[in-house]
């Protein structure tokens, strides 16, 4: 009862024969060997598993990889760019925004999805979008502070690439 | 986490879709956004023999305007309908209702048509559906139909929809002048559903007399319902803070609230009385 | 020396692997030929097994084996606990259940198969005969006549009856002006570490080897234990704890499954791996908190506490685990808090119940004890009709009055209270909000002001005081390049010692960041340690780290002289990784050179050893006491109930802060545990034992839209019981901010009259004080 999909995931094609049944994220961490998405619970409720699919924030764990035929996949592995972090990355590590870094794939690719919505987030619009991920060890502040650290980055490379054009 | 093996099927469009729906009737489920099914299938709570997924039914998903309507596909994303500057435009609050479901990954998943066909009694979507007076086009191999909200919403987890029929659209009226809306929400802290929603629709004259108004009411009871004793108490009065607080004690009339670890059935009827009020004021605000 | 890191807010070194998902978590570890395992577990909380048939299972697709307790009953010995309190009843605790079950949860047989899924579906197959008995829930009814008993051996409920004095307790009573008591419940929660647990095994036959990987606190504690329960030698087994995505004291554990795993690997001969999910891990990971207290205050008029009595119920579940027994006895040492109270005794009944174990949850006995008495301390100014302030003030110790002893026993190392508290009223602006909580009482508004000082009792410890051992070990091996690798005992899980110890190593030999590597959890790798839990990875690992750190420098040192041809030893100095005479600072040698001659062994000075390295096991000779000051400001909203925070100012005393970012990251994650426990957590079980908050769905933990901006701040009181004068923070949020919270939401309710309310203060609960009043 195998399926066949074609997968573009971190911008490289794959094509696997699936049971239907196989979750996205299972298929993400055990066929393509991607674990950096990670599992906490099995009721769509903690975010650990969000990846971005076709662009949109998604939790992987609340989809079948069968649904993902024909899909472009972003997984926290395929973020950086020539080893070069991504300014989202850069924020959690100079604002402390993880601890035991479990849930920071996740946090991460929503804070994509919130920034790539909302430039310019107040603290209660940043607070909004990482509400469908929970993180048990920061208390939210430092991700707070790392989105910010984020946001800025990103408004200052943009407009510093503007200028030199 | 890990649900029991079916057989897959991804119609291309929806007259593949329905055939499938007749050839496995019960034994199949439609797969929408997921968000319902999937994490039952996952606790065991849900076993479909066969799961067809209408994430190809490419047809079934926009939001355009028809007269003095606004219809939404099935198959329309949460996301699109909380950000449709249409919607925003001409139906404020289907939108707004949109924006309080779940969380971001769950509104990109998440469609209409599935949140309604599921008929959660703590959905958000129900009690603005309800509100707005939509009515609902069900199709099946055999023809289509319309149903109006307050005949869709039959039980917990039950709707109208016959065996073999899809929920394919969902019609809203667009705003029309001097009205308001709300949709205001207490949520179940664990689980962001609704422990408490109320959508409120109200028309007023430039006196500030109540011309027409509707309240939809979600995660009280088995079912989503319509507030009819507080719209009774509101039409053609003039909405001062007494009208609205008495009008609003009749939030649970004739309703036998639901009780769990969350509320009590005493304090969910509370909350409806005190949101309910809380939601016509800001919908009078609103107009 | 030019002191370069300590001190400074350096960002983790650990986080590149974290940010970029390349981090190796038990789940992300694959073996070739691994196989799955999938566990069945009691849906009764308390019934006989009158059989357990698996023939279907094992006909299943993909199935390799089937196991129930009476297949290893023999080669598993039982899961261990490590408290040994006088009198202790200890039942006896298969890994698999035997005649009964105990609780919803308890595992019943395991599956293992090809894969994940088949191995899930096996379970499915099993058929289990239940005669279910009556369970007992609460801890109170479970000790009360006629109560169900968990375990028929004992004939009755009772654990354990533990009793601490101090002072005169009957005294103090007689001579109180007041009497102030309440009964409170501090209630059972879950830890939900966002990584679930999980194992996989593998054995190497050959070599006669058994590796575990397991997501744990304590790799080598684990190790001695496993060793045991399998029968196999210590040196034969090797535990691994790789990356592990939170423990909150919930993974600092022996599991069932750990040795499970452990035996089916050898059993089977192919790797095994066990992952939780998130709904087991609800069921059968350790739970924490579970007491009631009756709390009894012997008072003056003018707030001066005379003593103490606490008679307190700790709920203990079904088994004990690891470290059960000993939670409830850290309530007991702590009791008396950061206050001159010379009177107290303290009595605790332990009873079973058909339930998971509790056991540590960050804080561990010590924010129950915090909790107990700073509601007291609010009750207390609520009877005399005095500022919660003025009631704290007055019984605080002054600074010069430590090191300070309890009536518990303990000797408080330093502290500086008054200041803490002062500190934070200032940030707060805590006169002005008295005056404007008073107008807005007049509007039908209610504002509450909650305060909580606390002391805790941190860096456990010295080692008579822990059942085994309370010391920590490091191991600084300099490179021949100069390269540092330090292997600490310390098993930390998120809390950045990677960084902090890199921190002191850079200082004490000159040396960048980057040159240093920090390996932890694997106890091929590092010698004997402890682990990380009690807020001790820092205060005690690091103090070794810098113990290790003063041997490898003496070594260098002399080594030095004698390269730089100087007999006196002393008069070579060692600063910013140079060594150099002092009466000749022109004659030098980098440190790096140094580390090479050492390896190279050309030229070393009589009687000494080659190479660079050395190995410190610390021992503390007291624990350490941070204390603070927290202060909640709250609004409530009397039609609902629902509250909303205004402030949360945090004043924190850690003692010497390594690196201010990775203390407000502990402090900001504390407070927002303890905001759960204060006003949304509770582990709920029904009359018959099922946990009715299984899931994440029902069981709300805090998110981000329920958390407030956290305003921290520090005062910095060194610790003289190691040389760094660090006290530690791991636990500090979560055993202070419950009880400002709950005071705040309590002082908010004060103009209706009610003077106490048991957690989690629920929109609901709130709603019906008012009501009530």
């Amino acid at each position: 009862m195998g399926r066949t999909i074609e997968v573009t995931i971190n911008g490289l094609l794959y094509r696997h024969d699936v049971e239907p049944r196989l979750l996205l994220v299972h298929y993400l961490r055990d066929v393509i060997g991607l674990t950096g998405t990670h599992i906490g619970c099995e009721t769509s409720l903690c975010g650990a598993c969000t990846v971005l699919f076709n662009g949109a924030a998604v939790k992987s764990c609340t989809l079948f990889a069968v649904q993902a035929d024909g899909a472009e996949i972003t997984t926290i592995e395929g973020l950086a760019e020539n080893g070069q972090l991504h300014p989202i990355q850069e924020g959690f590590w100079m604002k402390h925004g993880l601890q035991c870094g479990y849930c920071t794939p996740g946090m991460i690719l929503a804070a994509h999805q919130l920034l790539s919505r909302s430039p310019d987030p107040s603290e209660e619009e940043i607070r909004r979008g990482i509400e469908g991920n929970l993180c048990r060890c920061t208390g939210y502040q430092h991700i707070i502070e790392a989105i910010r650290y984020a946001a800025e980055k990103i408004r200052v490379t943009r407009e510093g690439g503007a200028r030199s054009k | 986490m890990i649900p029991t093996a079916f057989e897959y099927f991804r119609p291309a469009n929806l007259s593949e879709a329905l055939a499938l729906l007749e050839q496995y009737k019960d034994e199949a489920k439609l797969l929408a956004g997921g968000h319902s099914l999937i994490p039952l299938m996952k606790l065991r709570l849900a076993q479909p023999q066969y799961v067809i997924d209408l994430g190809g039914v490419k047809e079934l998903s926009y939001i355009r305007e028809s007269g003095e309507h606004l219809l939404i596909g099935a198959m329309t994303r949460h996301v699109d309908v909380e950000t449709s500057e249409m919607l925003r435009q001409r139906c404020p609050l289907l939108a707004e209702t949109a924006h309080r479901i779940g969380d971001v990954q769950v509104r990109n998943m998440g469609t209409i048509g599935g949140s309604l066909a599921h008929a959660d009694p703590a959905a958000d979507y129900p009690a603005a559906i309800l509100a707005l007076g939509a009515e609902l086009r069900a199709v099946s191999t055999k023809g289509e139909r319309w149903i109006r909200a307050e005949d869709f919403f039959v039980d917990m987890l039950t709707t109208a929809l016959q065996p073999g029929e899809i929920l394919v659209e969902v019609k809203v009226p667009a705003l029309g002048p001097r009205t308001g809306t709300a949709y205001v929400k207490v949520a179940q802290k664990a689980s962001g559903f609704a422990l408490c929603g109320v959508a409120v629709v109200l028309a007023v004259d430039p006196n500030g007399v109540c011309q027409d108004v509707a309240v939809g009411i979600t995660g009280i009871a088995p079912k989503a319902y319509r507030a009819r004793a507080v719209e009774e108490a509101l039409r053609g009065r003039a909405l001062d803070a007494s009208v609205i607080a008495n009008a609003s004690a009749k939030a649970t009339e004739g309703i036998d609230p639901l009780e769990d670890l969350h509320a009590s059935a005493e304090y969910r009827a509370h909350l409806a009385r005190v949101w309910c009020r809380r939601a016509i004021e800001q919908a009078r605000e609103s107009v | 020396m030019g002191k370069k890191f300590v001190g400074e807010p350096i960002p983790r070194v650990e986080d590149h692997r974290l940010i970029t998902g390349r981090s190796q978590y038990v789940d992300d570890i694959v073996r070739p030929r691994m196989v799955y395992a999938a566990i069945l577990r009691s849906i009764y909380a308390h019934a006989r097994l009158k059989a357990v048939n698996v023939e279907k299972a094992r006909q299943a697709p993909g199935v390799i084996a089937v196991f129930t307790g009476a297949d290893v009953r023999e080669a598993i010995g039982p899961v261990p606990v490590a408290s040994r309190l006088p009198d202790l009843k200890i039942p006896k605790h298969p890994v698999l259940a035997l005649e009964k079950v105990h609780y919803v949860g308890e595992p019943i047989a395991v599956v293992v198969a090809g894969d994940r899924y088949l191995a899930r579906d096996a379970v499915d197959m099993i058929e289990v005969e239940y005669e279910p008995l009556e369970a007992v829930v609460d801890p109170e009814r479970a000790i009360a006549e006629g109560a169900p008993i968990v375990h028929e051996e004992f004939g009755t409920n009772v654990a354990f009856v533990w009793r601490l004095s101090g002072g005169d307790i009957e005294r103090a009573f007689r001579e109180a002006d007041v009497v102030v008591s309440q009964r409170m419940v501090n209630q059972r929660l879950i830890p939900v570490a966002m990584e679930p647990r999980g194992v996989v095994a593998e054995y190497l036959p050959g070599e006669g080897q058994l590796t575990v990987w397991t997501s744990t606190q304590i790799p080598h504690l684990l190790r001695t234990q496993l060793a045991t329960m399998l029968g196999l030698a210590e040196n034969r087994l090797r535990v691994i704890a790789p990356e592990v995505g939170g423990g909150f004291g919930s993974k600092l554990n022996v599991y069932a499954e750990e040795a499970l795993v452990g035996y089916l690997a050898m059993r089977l001969g192919r790797p095994v791996k066990w992952i939780e999910t998130r709904r087991e891990n609800f069921l059968s990971t350790t739970h924490g908190r579970g007491q009631i207290a009756e709390v009894e205050a012997a008072v003056k008029r003018d707030g001066t506490v005379l003593g103490l009595r606490y008679k307190i119920i700790q709920d203990l579940g079904a088994y004990h685990q690891l470290l059960t027994p000993a939670i409830p006895t850290l309530t007991g040492l702590m009791a008396t808090g950061p206050y001159k109270i010379p009177n107290l005794h303290v009595q605790i009944v332990g009873a079973f119940t058909n339930k998971m174990a509790t056991d540590a949850y960050r804080g561990a006995g010590r924010p129950e004890a915090t909790y107990w008495l700073e509601r007291m301390m609010d009750r207390i100014a609520g009877e005399l009709g005095l500022d919660p302030v003025q009631v704290r003030m007055r019984n605080f110790p002054q600074p010069e009055e430590f090191p300070f002893p309890t009536a518990s026993g303990l000797a408080y190392d330093s502290g500086n209270y008054h200041q803490a508290l002062r500190r934070a009223m200032e940030l707060v602006g805590y006169e002005k909000l008295r005056q404007e909580q008073q107008q807005l009482r007049q509007q039908g508004r209610y504002l509450g002001i909650g305060i909580s000082t606390y002391v805790e009792i941190c860096a456990l410890g010295p080692s008579p005081a822990l059942p085994a051992g309370g010391w920590e070990s490091a191991t600084v091996r300099v490179e021949p390049t100069g390269k540092v690798t330090v292997l600490t005992g310390a098993s930390p899980h998120g809390q950045g010692q990677e960084t902090a110890f890199a921190q002191i190593v850079a200082d004490e030999l000159g040396v960048e960041l980057a040159d240093v590597r920090v390996i932890h959890g694997d106890t091929a790798i590092v010698q004997y340690g402890i682990g990380t839990f009690g807020s001790r990875a820092t205060a005690v690992g690091g103090t070794a780290v810098y113990g290790a750190l003063q041997k490898v420098k003496e070594k260098a040192t002399h080594l030095a002289a004698h390269l730089l041809g100087e007999e006196n030893v002393a008069n070579v100095a060692f600063e910013d990784g140079h060594f150099f005479l002092k009466d000749n600072p022109e004659r030098r040698m980098t440190f790096h050179e140094v580390a090479l001659a050492a390896y190279l062994a050309k030229n070393l000075p009589p009687g000494v050893e080659p190479g660079l390295e050395a190995t410190y096991f610390f021992e503390p000779s007291n624990f350490t006491f941070p204390f603070g000051a927290h202060i909640a400001v709250v609004e409530v909203d009397p039609e609902t109930g629902d509250v909303q925070f205004r402030r949360y100012v945090a004043v924190d005393d850690c003692g010497r802060v390594l690196n201010p970012l990775l203390v407000d990251g502990q402090v900001h994650g504390g407070i927002v545990q303890s905001l759960g426990q204060a006003l949304l957590e509770e582990a709920v079980y029904d009359e018959s034992g099922q946990l009715v908050t299984g899931e994440l769905t029902e069981y709300a933990i805090p998110k981000a839209t329920d958390v407030p901006w956290l305003e921290t701040d520090r005062t910095e009181t060194p610790s003289p019981v190691n040389p760094l004068g660090i006290k530690g923070v791991g636990e500090a949020g979560t055993i202070a901010a419950t009880p400002a919270i709950v005071n705040a939401v309590l002082d908010a309710l004060a103009p209706f009259g009610v003077q106490h309310l048991d957690m989690p203060l629920r929109p609901e609960k709130i709603w019906r004080a008012i009501r009530g009043a």
